[in-house]
């Protein structure tokens, strides 16, 4: 042992990288839209906020109502922005579209180009998500990368990647878990986990 | 607008690397899926991104393709497939027949 402990290591602090070429554009682009008076750095604050506060609990309400409801699942199905209306949740302008996993086939989510994701309905996407290791990997590999968050589909059941490329958003509808009959619409909800949303989970 | 694609047809999307803000992955290029239905019909991202209108809109299409098709070394389960949103001008008819 040392009479002289080493120094904790420098750990840098955000700031200590330079701003990448499109945080300086995003940066300029919010400058001149606040400085023209498009909008208010007010409106921005509220804006962010908004988005912030999304819970993958609105799509979980959303699934639970599926579950229990047939003629709201084959809604959703047809129209997740319509369908989820109805439960008073705003889902936004973007498309998007349910997909339903069954006892043949294992839905997942990606978008390898960027990091397309639900947010309206789901929230902020995972940092996972937006990862390049997983969009690289999910649809190279999707029964690897489903293994390494613990799910495991079994050989004969399709697992069906869904790569969110061009205009539409994309949510999973996992399995109602058996043995849920006791549970009321709400019990149901908290069952739903944003990654079984994603496809990255079963329940 | 019409689309020049329906459920079932077999497809395949051009391979073809121009440059610019492209929504066909790489992935697909020269493969051939199957059509599983109209996801939209929307402006074309591809000249949106520069400032132009976008117009005329432009079908998307879900294309299924096998994951067998997609990486010929796959490992997963033959049955596992990928279904890509993709504009229809990327999208050229395959193998004449219909399934």
């Amino acid at each position: 042992m040392s009479d002289h402990p080493q120094p904790h290591p420098f750990q840098p602090d955000i700031e200590d990288s330079p701003f990448t070429r499109y945080q300086v554009m995003a940066e300029s682009v919010i400058e001149l839209l606040t400085e023209k008076g498009v909008f208010s750095a007010d409106d921005m604050r509220r804006t962010l906020e908004r988005i912030d506060a999304i819970t993958p609990a609105q799509g979980s309400r959303a699934v639970a109502r599926a579950w229990v409801d047939e003629a709201f699942r084959a809604r959703l199905l047809d129209n997740v922005n319509a369908a989820t209306a109805e439960l008073g949740i705003d889902a936004g302008p973007i498309p998007i579209r349910a997909v339903e996993n069954t006892a043949d086939v294992h839905n997942v989510i990606v978008c390898t180009l960027c990091s397309c994701y639900p947010r309206m309905l789901l929230g902020l996407p995972p940092d996972w998500y937006k990862s390049r290791a997983y969009r690289s990997s999910v649809v190279r590999e999707p029964r690897a990368v489903l293994e390494a968050f613990g799910t495991h589909i079994p050989d004969g059941v399709e697992v069906r990647v869904h790569d969110s490329t061009a205009e539409l958003r994309y949510m999973v509808i996992p399995m109602r878990p058996a043995g849920t009959t006791d549970l009321d619409e709400a019990g149901l909800a908290e069952l739903v986990s944003r990654d079984a949303m994603i496809g990255t989970a079963v329940i | 607008m019409s689309q020049n694609f329906s459920i079932g047809d077999r497809v395949r999307v051009r391979a073809a690397y121009p440059p610019g803000h492209v929504r066909t992955p790489y992935y697909t290029r020269g493969k051939e899926g199957v059509v599983m239905g109209l996801a939209a019909v929307m402006a074309n991202a591809e000249t949106l991104a520069y400032g132009a209108d976008g117009k005329p809109d432009i079908p998307i299409y879900r294309v299924s393709f096998p994951q067998t098709q997609l990486w010929p070394d796959y490992a997963g389960d033959p049955s596992d497939t990928a279904v890509v949103d993709i504009y229809e001008h990327w999208l050229v008819a395959a193998g004449g027949s219909k399934t």
